[in-house]
C-alpha cells in the first residue's frame, strides 16, 4: 500500500506541482489581490475591501468594455456557427475537390490571432479603401477609424479564423449519421430541407453544444486579435474585456483594480459557458 | 437527372467562390508584400511586376525580424513544451485511471474544472509569483505551459486510457516490472494515436501564443516569432510593405507544417473537440 502510493505522487506529482503553481495558487492569490490596493509587484498590499469591485460596477469604461464584448460575441458565436455548419454541409455533398476546399476553410485557423489581425488591418485600412475609392463606394471606406467598423472587423476576422475549426467538428458529427436514416427519408418522400430539418440539425445537436461552447469561449476571451487589429480604438471603443483587464494592469498599474475585473471575467465567463452547456445538452437527442 | 445536376454545378461553383474569398486575405498580403511602398499605395490589386516589383522587402524583413533565431527559439520552446506536457500528462493521466480512489477522482475533476478559468484572470498573479522564485525566463515559460497545457491533455489521455485494457499490465506485474517499467514499455507505446492528438493540438497553441511570452520573456534574445512580429510591427506599421513581408514570413512555418501534417491535424481537432 505504501509503495503504491509512493509510484501514485511520482507519476502525478510533477504536473500536479507545475498545474497549482501555474493555475490554482495565482488564481486564490488573485483573489486576494482583488480586495486591495497593488502595485503588481510587491506583497505589501492594502487591503481595501469590496472598492475596487464597487469601482468596476461604476466604471462606465468596463461597463462599455462589457458590453462590447457580449455584443460581439452573441453576433460572432451565430456567424461562426452557422458559417461553420454551411460549410461543413458543403463540403459533404460528395463533390469534385471538397478536400481542397476543406483544407483552404480550416487554413486561417492555423495561424495566430496576432498575425491575422496584422492581415487583417492592411486589408480593412488598405484594400478596402483602396477598392472603395475605386468604385466610388463608400460602404468600404474609414473602416476600423469608427467603434462600428472596428466590431464588424473584428466580428469579420473571427468569422474568418473559427469557421473553418467548426466546420471540422460538425463534417465529423454529418459524417457519423446512419446513412441508413436518409435512405429511409428518401423512401419516404422527404426532400432535402426537410432531411436537413429533421434529420441532419437533431443528430448534429451533440456537436452544436461543442462548437456553441468553443466559440463562445473563445469570443469572450479574445485578447491577440483585438490588440492586433484595433487596439481597443478609437478611443477605447473596441476594448474588449481582456484587454480592457491587461491595459488597466500594465498601460495605468492599477493592479488590484485589474485583478478584480479578472475575477469578474473569471465569473462571467465560467457562468455563461456553464449554462450554454446547460442548456444545448437539453436539446441533444437521445439515442 | 438534369435537376441533381444543376444542383451540383450551382454548389460547386459556390463553395469554389468561398475558397477563394477564404484564401484572398492571403493572396492580398503576399503580392503586395513585393512591392515597394509606393506600389502599395499605386495599386492594390496590381501584381508586383515592373517597377514597383520589390522582393528586397523579404531580405530586410528577414533580417529585422531575426528570423532564424526566433524561428529557433519558437521551436525549442514549442518543442520542449510539448514533450513535457506529453510526458507528464500521460504518467499522471495513468495513475488516475488505475488508481481507483476518491482522491484520484477528486483530483480527475480538479483538472477538467480548470478549464473554464480564462488566462486573464491569474495572469496578474502568476506573473507576480514567478518573477519572484525566478522564472521569467524560457525555463519558467516551459513549466507554466505545462500548468496551462495540463487540463487538456490530462481530460485526453484519462479518456484513452480508459478504454486499454488493464490485463496486459497485470501480466508485467507478475512478471517482475515496476511501475515506471510498465509505464515506459507497455503504456506509452498503446498511446500513440491520443499522443499524436495532445502533441498537435500543444504545439499549434504554444507555436503560435503570445501574451504569456511576452509577459515572461523579457530579453529579446528569446523572443519568439509572434513576439518579435510584434514589436517589428509597431516599429514598420507605416511601412507596409516590410510589414507583409514579415508577416508572410511568419506564417510560413506553420503553412508548411500543415502540409505534411494536415491529416493528423484534422484529425486532432475532431477528437480534441469531443472532449
Amino acid at each position: 500500500m505504501k509503495k503504491s502510493r509512493f509510484w501514485f505522487w511520482l507519476f502525478v506529482g510533477p504536473i500536479l506541482l507545475a498545474f497549482l503553481t501555474v493555475v490554482i495558487v495565482p488564481m486564490l492569490r488573485g483573489v486576494y489581490f482583488s480586495f486591495a490596493e497593488w502595485n503588481g509587484i510587491s506583497n505589501d498590499v492594502n487591503l481595501v475591501g469590496m472598492d475596487n469591485y464597487l469601482r468596476a460596477f461604476q466604471d462606465e469604461e468596463f461597463i462599455n468594455s462589457f458590453k462590447f464584448t457580449a455584443k460581439f460575441a452573441a453576433v460572432s458565436v451565430v456567424a461562426i456557427n452557422l458559417i461553420g455548419f454551411g460549410l461543413a454541409l458543403l463540403v459533404t455533398q460528395g463533390l469534385k475537390g471538397s478536400n481542397i476546399q476543406r483544407s483552404i476553410f480550416f487554413m486561417p485557423n492555423l495561424i495566430g490571432g496576432l498575425i491575422l489581425g496584422f492581415v487583417w488591418q492592411f486589408i480593412f485600412t488598405k484594400a478596402f479603401d483602396a477598392f472603395g475609392s475605386a468604385f466610388d463606394i463608400p460602404f468600404f471606406e474609414g473602416w476600423l477609424s469608427t467603434t462600428g467598423t472596428g466590431f464588424w472587423g473584428l466580428v469579420i476576422l473571427m468569422s474568418w479564423q473559427m469557421s473553418g475549426y467548426m466546420m471540422i467538428i460538425y463534417i465529423a458529427a454529418i459524417q457519423s449519421i446512419p446513412e441508413s436514416l436518409n435512405e429511409a427519408a428518401k423512401i419516404d418522400g422527404a426532400n432535402a430541407w426537410q432531411r436537413l430539418l429533421n434529420i441532419t440539425i437533431p443528430m448534429v445537436m451533440p456537436a452544436f453544444t461543442i462548437g456553441l461552447f468553443l466559440s463562445l469561449s473563445n469570443s469572450f476571451k479574445l485578447f491577440d486579435q483585438n490588440l492586433a487589429l484595433t487596439r481597443g480604438g478609437p478611443y477605447g471603443s473596441t476594448e474588449m474585456l481582456a484587454l480592457n483587464i491587461y491595459q488597466t494592469a500594465f498601460a495605468r498599474n492599477q493592479f488590484g483594480y485589474a485583478q478584480a475585473k479578472a475575477v469578474i471575467f473569471l465569473i462571467a465567463v465560467a457562468a455563461i459557458t456553464l449554462t450554454q452547456i446547460y442548456f444545448t445538452k437539453q436539446k441533444e437527442v437521445e439515442m | 437527372m438534369p435537376h441533381e445536376k444543376r444542383k451540383n454545378l450551382l454548389l460547386g461553383i459556390l463553395s469554389w467562390v468561398l475558397a477563394v474569398l477564404f484564401l484572398s486575405p492571403f493572396y492580398i498580403v503576399a503580392t503586395n508584400s513585393l512591392k515597394t511602398q509606393k506600389g502599395i499605395f499605386v495599386g492594390i490589386t496590381s501584381l508586383p511586376f515592373g517597377e514597383y516589383f520589390s522582393p528586397s522587402n523579404y531580405v530586410e524583413a528577414f533580417d529585422k525580424l531575426d528570423f532564424i533565431k526566433s524561428f529557433f527559439n519558437s521551436l525549442i520552446i514549442t518543442g520542449t513544451s510539448t514533450v513535457v506536457i506529453i510526458v507528464f500528462a500521460s504518467m499522471a493521466a495513468w495513475m488516475l485511471v488505475r488508481t481507483r480512489s476518491k482522491l484520484s477522482t477528486g483530483m480527475y475533476f480538479m483538472f477538467a474544472a480548470a478549464m473554464l478559468i480564462p488566462f486573464q484572470s491569474v495572469m496578474l498573479p502568476l506573473i507576480n509569483l514567478m518573477g519572484k522564485i525566478g522564472f521569467l525566463n524560457p525555463g519558467g515559460l516551459i513549466f507554466m505551459y505545462l500548468g496551462f497545457g495540463s487540463s487538456l491533455a490530462i481530460i485526453m489521455y484519462h479518456g484513452f486510457i480508459k478504454g486499454i485494457p488493464v490485463a496486459l499490465e497485470e501480466a508485467a506485474l507478475i512478471d517482475g516490472c515496476n511501475k515506471f517499467q510498465i509505464y515506459w514499455y507497455i503504456v506509452l507505446p498503446l498511446l500513440k494515436p491520443i499522443t499524436v492528438t495532445v502533441s498537435i493540438l500543444n504545439v499549434m497553441w504554444i507555436w503560435n501564443d503570445f501574451l504569456l511570452p511576452q509577459l515572461v520573456i523579457n530579453r529579446p534574445e528569446w523572443h519568439t516569432i509572434p513576439l518579435k512580429m510584434f514589436f517589428f510591427f509597431g516599429q514598420f506599421s507605416k511601412k507596409w510593405h516590410l510589414a507583409l513581408a514579415g508577416l508572410t514570413i511568419s506564417m510560413i512555418p506553420i503553412i508548411i507544417f500543415y502540409f505534411f501534417a494536415q491529416k493528423h491535424i484534422v484529425k486532432g481537432i475532431a477528437q480534441g473537440s469531443i472532449k
